[in-house]
């Protein structure tokens, strides 16, 4: 089984090794470039925060399609209170604890009430999403302070690095601990992998999944306020669809969407994979519309190719499971 | 005393399904009758016309979707092949003007198909959880889409006037488009109830392994279900191109939410095994009277994704609650006849 993994992510690491010579033959060098770094960096910055909670909820065996509604309904937020005069130093925090609200109101929806999570964040996506309209309307809010937003358009002093992905670094590092080495982290999985023998061993199930859940939400807020700051704009459509991306990078990187397997590391090349992939083809000077279906026909190869081989090694070794 | 449970079961089973139809009706009262005091027109001959006409887009596509989740699965691609569909559907007509209205929403029909198969290939054959293909069939097709068209839009100006006449006009007062939308909820409720394949569905949603030990060739039953979502949704993008008369490549984004909020409003289980189309029809009737009131009440149209989203939410909560409390009934009667 570990070789397996290992195989799944030393492959994700081999096609974007591919995808940066192809990217650097095609485009004249321009590819590896410090500026284009610095832009590719930005792109998947919002995508990455996210990825980070979601991969624990997916192996937790529950997925979180309201994400890009909550960063939706933060930026609405931050637009609004900014206009009412709130300083943003007051309104950074308050937002994120917004966020963690939505989350765990989905949390308790899928752990008190036993919903199934597609169902209840098919529902949040459309309500979240709502709301952000119903606070902001179709205005933009646009004249944020030069200190706040250059944390989303400048690198850090003397590298191509953005700050978002520094700080998306940080958390990475916390969230891997999490996941890999700590008790909660392995509880995530055993809930992944088989929630009734997880409860009878004694963790608390309800209560880690709303955790994730809490976590998930947070996190979907401060991409909201990353992506605010990077577009200086606040729009209650900032957003939309972006939960495609990160449900695709998170299964991409090796997730299994039945809960129980994957990694933080896949996960973080599936990122940088699609983002580098998107970026390559923006040089090559492809349509946003091909890019939508490499987006689409990676997410379907990500899932059908695990399927398929799986079901090549049964019938090949001849073994059936009963 | 065993054969008192199970019928006590059913008939508490009934109550329920039955409380839900006519939940929704008491819930369209309940929207419709402050709305029409504030503007009788809302209830005379055109306005009622107009909330069907408005409804029947997404109940027609809420009737292809019941299909596939009552087999616990779920198609979000429906919003994208509408839009496929009504592109190429209004390409042709403008490209070939003199194409009979048959041929031409057969053309719908079949781009529907076709996206049908792929999903359903997918799901069925590749095995993958259907929430994830459609997914990346969303944006699959929705890709394509934008890639034919090219930026392009086609008006009704390059569309036959009887196609648009279709969308339009009327047959005993009441719109050709509602008279079609019925017969796509009255065709599929027949084939749910009444059919054996269509039994199937709701056996395989109920116990997917129990269907397979029955002998129901599930891959097969659910490839159905997912070709008739598909063809379906077809049909429905060339409705929407005779409804509009104007199409570009954006037709239809988003409109999966609305379907599956209708679904789950109307009473279909999202966990599978039950449900009637009538029921998810209802429950389009319901959000589309909804999106018409608030404009009446001159509440910002910015309302109405929020409560769509909390209906359905709601809805699956309220559900969630009869099951548990059928349950705790049930469980209550055997053990007194134990």
């Amino acid at each position: 089984m570990l070789e397996r993994f290992a195989r799944w992510e030393t492959a994700l690491v081999a096609l974007l090794v591919l995808v940066a010579v192809v990217g650097q033959i095609r485009t004249g060098g321009a590819f590896l470039d410090g500026g284009n770094l610095f832009y590719l960096g930005l792109d998947i910055g919002e995508v990455a925060l996210i990825a980070l909670p979601l991969t624990l909820v997916v192996v937790s065996g529950e997925i979180d399609l309201s994400v890009a509604s909550v960063l939706g309904l933060s930026s609405a937020v931050i637009g609004e209170l900014w206009d009412a005069g709130w300083t943003l130093e007051a309104i950074l925090p308050t937002v994120i604890v917004l966020g963690a609200v939505c989350g765990a109101v989905n949390g308790l929806l899928v752990t008190r009430l036993g919903l199934p999570s597609l169902a209840v964040t098919i529902g949040t996506l459309a309500l979240y999403r709502g709301l952000a309209l119903v606070v902001l309307g179709d205005r933009a809010v646009a004249d944020f302070p030069s200190s706040f937003t250059d944390f989303g358009t400048t690198p850090v002093p003397g590298t191509w690095l953005p700050w978002p992905i520094l700080l998306c670094a940080v958390l990475a590092v916390a969230f891997a601990v999490i996941l890999h080495s700590s008790s909660f982290g392995r509880s995530v999985y055993a809930i992944g992998s088989n929630e009734e023998g997880a409860r009878f061993s004694g963790i608390r199930v309800k209560r880690v999944k709303l955790t994730l859940f809490v976590l998930t939400g947070a996190m979907s807020a401060l991409a909201g306020i990353v992506y605010t700051f990077r577009f200086s704009s606040a729009r209650a459509d900032n957003g939309v669809g972006l939960e495609l991306a990160v449900v695709a990078a998170v299964l991409l990187g090796g997730v299994s969407i039945f809960g129980g397997r994957g990694t933080l590391g896949g996960v973080l090349a599936g990122v940088l994979l699609l983002g580098g992939l998107r970026n390559v083809l923006i040089l090559d000077d492809v349509s946003t519309e091909i890019l939508t279906v490499v987006t689409g026909l990676l997410l379907l190869v990500s899932v059908l190719a695990p399927a398929l081989t799986a079901r090549v090694r049964t019938s090949s070794t001849g073994r059936r499971s009963p | 005393m065993t054969t008192v449970a199970p019928s006590r079961a059913r008939r508490i089973a009934d109550l329920v399904g039955r409380a839900r139809e006519l939940g929704i009706v008491v819930a369209l009262a309940l929207v419709i009758i402050p709305t029409a005091f504030v503007n009788p027109r809302f209830v005379e001959a055109q306005g009622i016309r107009d909330l069907l006409l408005n409804a029947s887009v997404v109940a027609v596509l809420a009737a292809g979707q019941t299909l596939v989740v009552v087999t616990r699965n779920v198609d979000l691609s429906v919003g994208s092949t509408l839009g496929l569909s009504a592109f190429l559907t209004a390409q042709t007509f403008a490209d070939h003007p003199d194409t009979p209205i048959v041929l031409g929403l057969l053309v719908g029909v079949g781009v529907g198909l076709v996206c049908g198969v792929v999903n359903g290939l997918l799901v069925a054959v590749g095995r993958v959880p259907s929430l994830v293909v459609t997914l990346g069939t969303l944006y699959v097709f929705r890709g394509v889409d934008f890639a034919l068209a090219q930026g392009t839009q086609i008006n009704a100006s390059n569309l036959p006037d009887e196609l648009l006449d279709l969308g339009n006009g009327r047959l005993f007062g009441v719109p050709v488009l509602v008279l079609i939308t019925l017969a796509v909820v009255a065709a599929a409720a027949l084939y749910l109830r009444s059919y054996r394949s269509g039994r199937d569905l709701y056996a395989i949603g109920s116990n997917p392994e129990a269907a397979v030990l029955a002998g129901i060739p599930v891959p097969r039953r659910v490839f159905t279900a997912f070709l008739l979502s598909g063809a379906v949704a077809g049909l429905a993008g060339a409705l929407w191109v005779a409804r509009y008369g104007t199409v570009d490549a954006a037709a239809g984004t988003g409109l999966e939410l609305q379907v599956v909020a209708a679904v789950v409003v109307g009473g279909v289980a999202i966990f599978g095994g039950s449900g009637t189309v009538v029921g998810a029809a209802l429950g389009a009737l319901l959000l589309g009277t909804i999106a018409s009131c608030l404009v009446v009440l001159r509440i910002p149209a910015f309302w109405q994704q929020a409560i769509s989203g909390a209906l359905l939410i709601g809805a699956i909560t309220v559900d969630r609650l009869l099951a548990l409390r059928l349950a705790r009934e049930l469980r209550g009667r055997s053990d007194h006849d134990a």
